[in-house]
């Protein structure tokens, strides 16, 4: 019948047939199991997403009282897809926004997605939106969400506290978390615990037709918001306000910390700003104002202001030596003010009286017998060893650290060593009579108000601190780990007792220099220091703890350009001591001093 | 006549019968899900699409039983009858036709629309083989291969004044006929070649390239100077490496090639830019990934795409693919069924679609080389072939293989005309095929 020839075609054809199949299935293949590109586009079209965002941890005060919540506020978001016919002058004038701004804000939005709804105006407070909300209606693709902002109920603490505002570009490309117009932690603790304050979002699916109206929710795959956890503090809400209120029209800082824990008790660096002026839509505003002020209220001087010790490092020179074995608690050094000068009408003095007296040629000759120690032929090279050996001693008590880092922008300081000099000056170019005036804690020594604070913790605590850390608890699970690291000194807790006595006489003696400083009925240790300026008026200085036995607040206090220590740290000092201890000021006179201190 | 009835079944093609069942089962299945909202169902509702396209299966499983019990002589006797009846009802739709989406393919009486182009394929399907079968018919004869192209040619020129472009690629399937009743394999050779030249015209023909003096000009023109350059210095090659016995052969298929390699480009740039309307020429360059300028050129393509994309391994669940349900995929339920399927049954339920259209075709194809009867056998040629270019331009079109050219799904796409059209080749086709042992044409 048929030529096999022809009818071998069929299998041509049959092939043929058999080849496009393949083709077909490898390309669905190819589009519904390899590729993600158009499922994912699928979901695009026809998947809502709406984010639930949960609410953020709260700061609390180590006794519970709140600082930091949240409080109701309105975005209202646009759906550039949805926006035909867009009455956008009439929009203009509803939410008081210029045409061109508002023009700019939906070009930005339909840049960043079509799909996704953008902020086009955000924390609006309820009255405001209340203005508004009747007639958002007749604006298709516009919308309102409610969202909580940050509102510092206590308004204080914040510099400690940080910033709170929007994400910008960075922060969407680092971490898949925030989405345009979204807020996060940017400085201070809100950023450090931004992870655990921040919670995790929840979402709500709509599937939505092609005109992209909702059709129907998918509950299965929805998601409930966790809360963040909410951050119990260290700080004891009625001391910082207390304290933020005494260093009010000042320059300065203070830094209290209980001794046994290294739990912050206040910290404030004024001048200071409440934290919700820096959240709203005048953020910007404010923000200017405080950058471009003379006297710098952005700068957390607490944690980031270097001065020089001055009178108050002695006590670190004394217990250095007297644990070196160069000095007794007993030996007696004559006030020769040939080579340094000094104050006060005294001649030779042991230790404690030399703390007491501020006494700078004892210092001067105990810090000359830490570092030269004979240990080279050489002078100069046995002064270089002996500094290497002080500077490692120095740095224990914490100068020269961050002591831990756990409040953000802590600075570290700086305790010069023999590499420095040798920097300075050349190798074996200096001896101790170069270097001498860090005896007395001047020259090249910086530290922070949070290490004379910590200083004092040491010292109330004979010998041993605990990293200072504002953060007692994070969402009920304790303290995290690592916060408070023990560090014991190597100079033993006897070497104390002389220093400690000579903290009190500077309170207690009727010439004490910290006399300013005394509470009827508490035992206080103190020491002034003075930090000068050259021409400009001093810093005035004080350290202290309180209780003498028992120590629960051991604290650094600083004001610029106001004068000597016992002049105005010392009461300041001493009315944060009696809040502290007693609840209540008694000495009114002294507070009412203090509150109405004015630079000349 | 009890006889004749006992011999229908006996030797009845049931497998075919099955798929083509399992098909329209399938298809309804779909076009109920493409034409319902998630929540709403519009299960028999008479007046919705799934309702409608149930009703025609019955329609068509009447017609076929009818088929089956005619007469088998019935179809080949007047089978000239019938094709100059659609002929008729073509050049009449052209007249009194109702216009819908651009093409007056449609006779509308009162709410069903008939479309006679469907009917078109199956008469000329019976034209070609009672021609071709005749025993005085020889395909070496010129004669004979002009008529066979006039019988497909004549209808496919009236639907292209429709128009209706995705109906006339199908009536070139019918090459399939001519290849299997002697054809020269060469055509589909060149036909292939013939491709390959049409795309990268395509693709050149959206380029500019800067001429000296002439400045910036399509890079067609530098093509079609390097085409024959370079053709010619490959004739020249061959030519000198050849033995001399060959040379004249090479040459003369060297130079044909080249011309015909020339016309076809200059003939396809040409009807690009002057013939097809600017949305056609989008929808080609669309398939080819260059970029035009109008963003909803490629919007059905994309959102075709997406919905089968979006089906995964398993798909979403019979009624529970939005983009079905929404109305994301335009004609979803006619010449875009295949994404419904996609969406909805995933890869496992398109893969199973495709794969039967494989079986039947394969299974036509066998049925026609176990006939004695040289009707049927080129009858079923032409049945498998149109089921074959329907295939390969309906799918390979949501699939993004092919332009986006309208032509139904077979047996799953909704519409009575398709479905009657498509019930009566493949009955006609089985009442022939039950009839194999009994008759000897």
């Amino acid at each position: 019948m048929n030529s096999s020839g022809l009818q071998d075609r069929s299998v041509v054809f049959g092939g043929i047939i058999v080849v496009i199949s393949l083709i077909f299935i490898a390309r669905l293949a190819h589009l519904q199991l390899i590729s993600s590109d158009w499922s994912n586009y699928a979901g695009q079209l026809t998947e809502e997403r709406e984010t639930l965002d949960p609410m953020r941890g709260q700061f609390l005060d180590r006794n519970g009282e709140l600082i930091v919540t949240n409080i109701a506020s309105y975005d209202l978001l646009v759906t550039p897809r949805n926006t035909k016919n867009l009455d956008t002058i009439a929009l203009g004038r509803l939410l008081g926004i210029e045409l061109n701004e508002l023009i700019r804000r939906l070009d930005k939005a339909a840049a960043y997605s079509r799909y996704v709804p953008s902020v086009l105006e955000k924390q609006l407070s309820a009255m405001e939106y209340a203005k508004i909300s009747k007639e958002l209606m007749l604006f298709p693709g516009v919308r309102s969400r409610t969202r909580s902002i940050r509102s510092n109920v206590a308004g204080v603490a914040g510099h400690l506290l940080g910033e709170y505002r929007e994400v910008d570009r960075a922060d969407m490309k680092n971490d898949a978390f925030y989405r345009l117009g979204d807020y996060k932690g940017k400085s201070g603790l809100e950023a450090k615990f931004e992870k655990e304050l921040r919670g995790v979002t929840g979402a709500r699916f709509h599937i939505v037709d092609v005109r992209n109206n909702v059709q129907e929710t998918l509950n299965e795959l929805d998601t409930m918001p966790i809360p963040g956890k909410d951050v119990t503090l260290t700080l004891d809400l009625e001391l910082q306000k207390y304290a933020e209120k005494l260093l009010n029209g000042k320059r300065g800082s203070i830094v209290a910390i209980e001794p046994e824990t290294g739990e912050i008790l206040a910290i404030v660096s004024s001048p200071f700003y409440s934290g919700n002026s820096l959240t709203g839509k005048r953020r910007g505003l404010v923000y200017d104002s405080l950058r471009l002020h003379s006297w710098k209220p952005l700068y957390n001087r607490a944690l980031r202001g270097t001065y020089r010790p001055g009178s108050i490092f002695k006590m670190v020179q004394g217990l250095i030596a007297l644990d070196e074995g160069v000095i007794s608690t007993s030996t007696v050094i004559e006030c020769d003010r040939s080579i340094i000068g000094c104050h006060g009408p005294h001649t030779a003095d042991d230790l404690t009286n030399a703390i007491t007296h501020s006494c700078n040629p004892y210092f001067y000759e105990v810090m000359r017998r830490v570092v030269q120690r004979g240990k080279s032929e050489n002078k100069l090279e046995d002064a270089s060893l002996g500094l290497s050996n002080w500077n490692l001693r120095i740095k224990e008590f914490g100068f020269g650290t961050n002591l831990g880092g756990h409040i953000p922008g802590t600075r570290m300081g700086s305790v010069p060593n023999s590499e420095y000099y040798d920097g300075l000056y050349g190798k074996n170019h200096w001896g101790y009579s170069t270097i001498y005036s860090i005896a007395i804690g001047e020259g090249e020594l910086l530290t922070t108000p949070l290490q004379i604070a910590n200083l004092a913790a040491i010292i109330a605590n004979r010998g041993y601190f605990r990293e200072p850390h504002p953060v007692r608890d994070i969402g009920g699970l304790g303290k995290p780990e690592g916060l408070d690291s023990l560090h014991n000194m190597s100079v033993p807790s006897r070497y104390f007792d002389p220093v400690v006595n000579a903290m009190q006489n500077v309170i207690e003696d009727p010439h004490g220099t910290g006399s300013r400083a005394r509470v009827n009925g508490i035992t206080i240790c103190g020491k002034t220091g003075t930090v000068q300026n050259g021409d400009l008026e001093d810093h005035s200085v004080f350290m202290a703890f309180a209780p003498r036995d028992n120590p629960q607040i051991a604290l650094s206090v600083y004001v610029e350009y106001a004068g000597s220590g016992g002049d105005w740290a010392a009461p300041i000092a001493g009315l944060l001591i009696e809040k502290y201890l007693n609840d209540t000021v008694a000495n009114l006179a002294r507070e009412e001093r203090v509150i109405t201190f004015e630079y000349e | 006549m009890s006889s004749r009835k006992y011999s229908i079944f006996k030797n009845f093609d049931w497998t075919t019968l099955s798929i083509v069942a399992l098909m329209m089962f399938f298809g309804w299945i779909n076009i109920i899900s493409a034409t319902s909202n998630i929540e709403i169902v519009e299960w028999l509702d008479w007046s919705g699409k799934g309702g409608k396209q149930l009703m025609w299966i019955f329609i068509c499983s009447g017609l076929g039983y009818l088929i089956l019990n005619i007469e088998s002589d019935f179809f080949i006797r007047t089978s000239v009858l019938q094709y100059i009846f659609t002929l008729i009802l073509l050049v009449a739709v052209l007249i009194v036709g109702k216009k819908i989406g651009g093409a007056r393919s449609w006779f509308s009486l009162g709410s069903f629309s008939l479309q006679p182009s469907e009917f078109a394929k199956p008469t000329t399907a019976l034209l070609l083989a009672w021609y071709l079968s005749r025993d005085s018919t020889k395909w070496r004869s010129l004669k004979v291969r002009v008529i066979s192209f006039l019988i497909i040619g004549l209808p496919a020129l009236l639907i292209l004044l429709q128009p209706d472009a995705g109906t006339v690629i199908v009536f070139a399937g019918f090459i399939f006929v001519f290849y299997r009743e002697g054809l020269s394999g060469n055509v589909l050779i060149v036909g292939f070649a013939s491709l390959i030249i049409a795309i990268t015209t395509i693709l050149i023909g959206v380029t500019n390239v800067h001429y000296p003096y002439l400045g910036l000009k399509s890079g067609i023109g530098m093509f079609w100077i390097l085409w024959v350059i370079v053709g010619a210095g490959a004739i020249y090659l061959v030519r000198e490496l050849t033995v001399p016995r060959k040379r004249a052969y090479l040459t003369r298929w060297g130079i044909a090639s080249i011309i015909w390699g020339l016309l076809i480009s200059i003939g396809l740039h040409m009807g690009m830019e002057n013939v097809l309307k600017s949305h056609q020429r989008e929808r080609i360059h669309v398939l080819f990934g260059i970029d035009v300028n109008n963003p909803d050129a490629d919007y059905n393509i994309r959102h075709a795409k997406a919905a089968i994309g979006s089906g995964g391994l398993s798909g979403k669940g019979w009624m529970h693919g939005p983009m079905t349900a929404y109305s994301f995929v335009p004609e979803q339920e006619t010449d875009f069924i295949f994404c419904t399927v996609g969406e909805e049954w995933g890869f496992l339920g398109s893969s199973i679609v495709v794969l039967l259209f494989t079986f039947l075709i394969l299974r036509i194809i066998f049925i026609a080389e176990r006939q004695r009867s040289k009707f049927t056998r080129i009858y079923a040629y032409g049945v498998a072939s149109i089921l074959f270019m329907h295939l390969l331009v309906n799918i390979g079109m949501v699939l993004g293989l092919a332009p986006v050219i309208g032509i139904p799904l077979p047996f799953f796409s909704y519409g009575g005309s398709s479905l009657l059209g498509f019930t009566f080749l493949i009955a006609v086709l089985l009442k022939l095929d039950s009839e194999r042992f009994s008759i000897l044409r």
